[in-house]
């Protein structure tokens, strides 16, 4: 398989915090991969560093081959890299429509095939579209967060914490989709806190710890890795 | 009765004055949180720029429609240019800085233009022609309307409906609130919040510049500390709106304008800007977020 994305000695501080340091890692063209780490391990300042939000220090971040870790975030978004931030970050004020319209700001026009796929991901996301996404439950708004990033029709889909404050069944059906997406042809790196059931339909994941990748493997080297178990998935 | 009818009418004209300026300070807020107290002098300036092309103008045999024409093009042009220089200059350097140095940057970018002001035109009074606008006047049950507050209130109204439309119903206007919203999240969905600052500034200063020329033609003196009293009152029109709050601008400055000329009429002139503070103050109290405001968790 092709590597999509090449991270290579990434090193992000925050002033004087260090928040990553000396990572590395790669993403295949059509896989899961999931990031995994305690509160404070560097998995969101991993995505914002790809996306463009935070600059590294050191380091490159290489997507279809082509150095991106200068670029600006709206121009990356034009590479084909999408990303569902931590705390879903929808416009509140804005409508539905609205928000998911703003996922296709880089689209000459919106594509209706695209709008349709994800109404048909996330029919919630029909009935409310006029509804202030302010005033959706947690759940629809981590569907029109994940929405929203799919209108930009993106190779790479960066997801952070897609699950967090969701009830087990809600979580099943954003992990059930995120299959779905996958499926669809669009590469999937995800930081999920619900490692285990993540790396369930994961192909391969990589453990943080304080800024440092520790362990990687595949899916199942992880699950059964009794170290990896024991400090992040909890017992059985 | 007739007599406050034609105090509203009054208000009004002077009202869509400040809500054309206060709609350039609360724009900026919204979405840099800063507060731009150089917009009032950029008024000022306007109304200076305006009022020397108008002259030339008169000076090369136009007539006063082409005059006019040339005079609202050309200084809104010009002072469109020179907010987004001036973002460029005075604030972009400091967007990662602590707030205060953008205080102080703005409050400097303040005085420099004043200052410039008097340096091209001088310390005393300009004073505007009174024969731009024919002088006919119209009695509509005892109440006077003259053509300058026609026109005033036309043009203001045409603007800020474009403008709504502009804000609500266009790609770039959406960009424009969600970068209000969320500047990082904006920048996720592949919107250039650089470019977004600049066209803010642009579309402010332009408006501001229509109010700076509506100054001259309506009150007639230009003096070079004029930015901050005009200035004063949009802020606070802003503020009473709802600052962020593009509607809120709009409502706010006929608001103000409106007991600004009832205070004047029925009270008194000297009270009127203690009277606007109290006004101010009680709005605050009762809905500390202004009007139209929303109250917003403030981003760290
Ligand atoms: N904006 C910030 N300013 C300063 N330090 C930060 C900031 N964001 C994150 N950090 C620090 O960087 C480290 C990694 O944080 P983060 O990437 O959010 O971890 P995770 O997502 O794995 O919980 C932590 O020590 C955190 O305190
Ligand atoms: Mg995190």
């Amino acid at each position: 398989m092709e590597t999509i994305l090449q991270i290579t000695d990434l090193e992000v501080s925050y002033g004087s915090v260090v928040a990553l340091k000396d990572i590395t890692f790669n993403v295949k063209s059509g896989e899961i991969v999931v990031l995994v780490g305690a509160n404070g391990a560097g998995k969101t300042t991993t995505l914002r560093a790809i996306s463009g939000l935070v600059k590294p220090k050191k380091g490159e971040i290489i997507f279809e081959g082509k150095r991106i870790d200068h670029l600006h975030p709206h121009k990356i978004v034009r590479l084909g890299i999408s990303h569902a931030p931590e705390g879903r970050r929808i416009f509140g004020t804005l409508t539905v429509y609205e928000n998911l319209m703003l996922g296709a700001y880089t689209q000459k026009q919106i594509d209706k095939n695209t709008l349709e796929w994800i109404y048909n991901l996330f029919p919630r996301l029909k009935e409310r579209s006029k509804q202030l996404a302010g005033t959706l439950s947690g759940g629809e708004q981590q569907m029109l967060a994940v929405g929203r990033a799919l209108m930009s029709k993106p190779k790479l889909l960066l997801l952070d914490e897609p699950s967090l404050g969701l009830s087990p069944a809600l979580t099943k059906i954003i992990f059930d989709t995120v299959k779905q997406i996958r499926n669809s042809g669009v590469t999937i790196l995800m930081v999920e806190q619900n490692a285990k059931a993540a790396l369930k339909f994961a192909n391969r994941g990589y453990v943080l710890e304080v800024g440092k990748i520790v362990l990687s493997g595949t899916s199942e080297e992880l699950l059964s890795s009794q170290k990896v178990v024991e400090a992040y998935l909890g017992r059985k | 009765m007739e007599i406050f009818l034609q105090q509203i009418v009054n208000g009004l004209a002077i009202g869509s004055i400040y809500a054309l300026v206060a709609i350039g300070y609360t724009m900026v807020y919204g979405v840099m949180k800063l507060i731009n107290f150089a917009h009032g002098d950029l008024v000022a300036l306007a109304a200076y720029v305006g009022l020397t092309v108008l002259m030339q103008a008169f000076g090369m045999h136009l007539s006063n429609l082409w005059a006019v024409i040339l005079m609202f093009t050309v200084t809104a042009m010009f002072i469109s240019l020179f907010g987004i220089i001036l973002e460029r200059l005075a604030y972009r350097p400091l967007r990662k800085a602590p707030r205060l140095s953008a205080v102080v940057s703005a409050l400097g970018a303040s005085l420099a233009i004043e200052n410039g002001i008097m340096l091209i035109w001088g310390p005393n009074i300009k004073v505007f022609p009174s024969n731009i606008f024919p002088s006919t006047r119209w009695h509509i049950s005892g109440v006077v309307i003259n053509s300058t507050q026609i026109a005033i209130l036309l043009l203001s109204i045409i603007l800020m409906i474009a403008l709504y439309i502009f804000i609500n119903r266009t790609k770039i206007g959406t960009a424009i609130r969600a970068s209000a919203i969320d500047q990082d999240a904006a920048k996720l969905m592949g919107i250039n919040v650089n470019g977004i600052i600049i066209a803010i500034f642009a579309l402010g200063s332009f408006l501001g510049s229509i109010g700076g020329l509506f100054i001259g033609i309506y009150y007639r003196e230009l003096y070079f500390q004029m930015g901050w009293i005009y200035g004063l009152n949009a802020f606070i029109a802003a503020i009473i709106g709802g600052i962020g709050n593009i509607p809120g601008a709009m409502l706010g400055g006929m608001l103000l304008g409106i007991f600004n000329v009832l205070i004047a009429g029925y009270v008194s002139n000297t009270w009127s800007e203690a009277l606007t503070f109290a006004l101010l103050i009680i709005i605050l109290i009762i809905k500390p977020t202004g009007i139209l405001g929303e109250r917003v968790a403030e981003k760290v």
